[in-house]
């Protein structure tokens, strides 16, 4: 009786499964918190960023409901194979070793790198002219340096510091004209600590591919492709109608 | 011999990270090297035989203050300087306003100032010590030549003072060489920035490390036999004659 009953517990359960598997109607996704600005919670204490205001709009396409669920960095592509939750969106680069375990959607954003220079700075564009004889600050063999020694060590001259705070000390110090470093962190070490000292200048860079990958993608598991489809179609849409620049603005503004 | 040439050939055509682009990071690198050294070196000297003088005189009042400054900079580390001296001067207010900015602006000033005051320390600890092993006859005879302290300094002590001094300044010189690697935490790029900039570009810590190693031993080498050459010359006198 006891076994019988256990068997067809796990025959409802596993039906539950393959149904929710084809189609789903209610997603719960997986996030590490906190990582400013793409999810963390805001004064009031609900999660808040890009991610999860762009995970909410591509739920609301689809017609599902969304459930956020926090966990751990370490344990964040376990937890998705062991179906604690059924997406992963939590700024995840897009790369050939996690290929390997679960299935990306199309990359929904690139970090960008920025131009940051002290207010009132003369450089109010990013060119060659305007970058001539300047002193530019990058961080030591990341990627903002290739991109920088490759477009413009002919015609400015390139200072590499290992951290960060190093690199903005010698800004404050006016040793640098400009620096180019990942918004992120440029706008927590810059904007965000010294209020109007500093700017951005011009546009974001994050492009060619090269330097600056493929960017975040929502992670699934392997054989939800169904379900990765419907939020590839919804990305595109949001991209195609304005959401998603909007939601892009409200964190990566130049206000 | 033909196979070493067409070894050599695949080793070059197959190589990406030793490229005329990188060599001349290297050669930036040396440059900034062998100018920083040297000039710290020259600058350090000709503060050093002065201060060393001082540092041997009976009165306190000229040798204490000359004490505490080699005690300072040989007690401490060198990085320790360079850090106070390229990022502590900022702190000045008002500093880019003065005539002192467009040099303190650079990485290199910061760097030689600081090397030449960390080799100014040693290298009047070392003089000091050859000036008072001078011969108490070598004095005794100048002083019954009637010679005054100014010039029995110049004509006597310096002189056999620079002579045995000589083995351990090489040592320092070539300390400074390999001590100049930490020039580039304050972003300039010798020797060894042009390397980790190698090795974080191509992720080939080998390749990149092992080359700027080469680049220092034949540094130290061309130093060595300098030096070998020098005592030959200056310490004739004190070998067996046959």
């Amino acid at each position: 009786m006891k076994k019988l009953l256990t068997v067809s517990i796990l025959g409802v359960a596993m039906a539950a499964g393959t149904a929710q598997a084809r189609d789903y109607d209610h997603v719960r996704i997986g996030v590490d918190v906190p990582y400013e600005p793409m999810e963390y919670r805001g004064a009031d204490g609900e999660l808040t960023g890009f991610d999860i205001d762009l995970g909410n709009a591509l739920c609301a396409e689809i017609g599902v409901t969304c459930e956020w669920i926090e966990q751990e960095w370490d344990g964040i592509i376990p937890g998705l194979l062991a179906r604690n939750y059924d997406a992963i969106m939590s700024s995840m680069s897009i790369n050939e070793e996690r290929r390997q375990t679960v299935l990306f959607s199309d990359s929904y954003i690139t970090i960008p790198g920025a131009w940051f220079a002290p207010a009132g700075s003369e450089i109010e564009e990013i060119s060659e002219e305007t970058l001539t004889d300047k002193s530019i600050g990058v961080q030591r063999g990341t990627t903002f340096d290739s991109y920088v020694t490759d477009n413009y060590s002919g015609v400015a001259s390139i200072s590499r510091y290992s951290t960060a705070d190093d690199m903005v000390l010698d800004l404050q110090a006016q040793r640098l004209d400009i620096v180019f470093l990942e918004f992120i962190v440029g706008q927590a070490t810059l904007l965000d600590a010294h209020e109007d000292q500093f700017q951005v200048v011009g546009e974001m860079v994050s492009e060619p591919e090269e330097y600056f990958g493929e960017g975040f993608g929502i992670a699934f598991r392997q054989r939800d492709t169904a379900l990765a489809e419907r939020f590839n179609e919804a990305l595109a849409t949001l991209k195609e109608d304005g959401t998603y620049d909007e939601i892009y603005q409200r964190y990566f503004g130049d206000e | 011999m033909p196979d070493i040439s067409l070894w050599f050939q695949e080793l070059l055509a197959g190589n990406v990270i030793f490229t005329p682009t990188t060599l001349g990071y290297y050669w930036d690198g040396l440059v900034t090297t062998v100018q920083l050294v040297f000039l710290s070196l020259v600058a350090g000297l000709v503060l050093a035989v002065p201060l060393a003088i001082g540092r041997s005189s009976r009165h306190r009042w000229i040798s204490l203050p000359i004490y505490l400054y080699t005690y300072v900079f040989r007690g401490t580390p060198l990085l320790i300087q360079l850090y106070i001296i390229y990022y502590g001067v900022v702190f000045f207010d008002g500093i880019q306003q003065t005539f002192l900015w467009p040099l303190l602006r650079e990485a290199f000033y910061p760097a030689l100032i600081a090397f030449t005051l960390n080799t100014a320390a040693y290298t009047t600890e070392i003089f000091r010590g050859a000036i008072k092993a001078t011969p108490r006859g070598e004095i005794e005879a100048a002083r019954a030549y009637g010679m005054s302290d100014a010039l029995m300094m110049r004509r006597i002590i310096l002189p056999s003072a620079f002579r045995r001094a000589l083995p351990a300044y090489g040592n320092e010189v070539i300390f400074m060489l390999h001590a100049s690697a930490i020039a580039s935490v304050v972003t300039l790029m010798d020797l060894t920035g042009a390397a980790r900039f190698v090795y974080a570009r191509f992720y080939a810590p080998f390749e990149a490390f092992l080359f700027v190693a080469a680049i220092y031993l034949c540094l130290t080498f061309s130093i060595l036999y300098f030096f070998r050459w020098l005592e030959k010359r200056l310490l004739a006198h004190l070998r067996p004659q046959g």
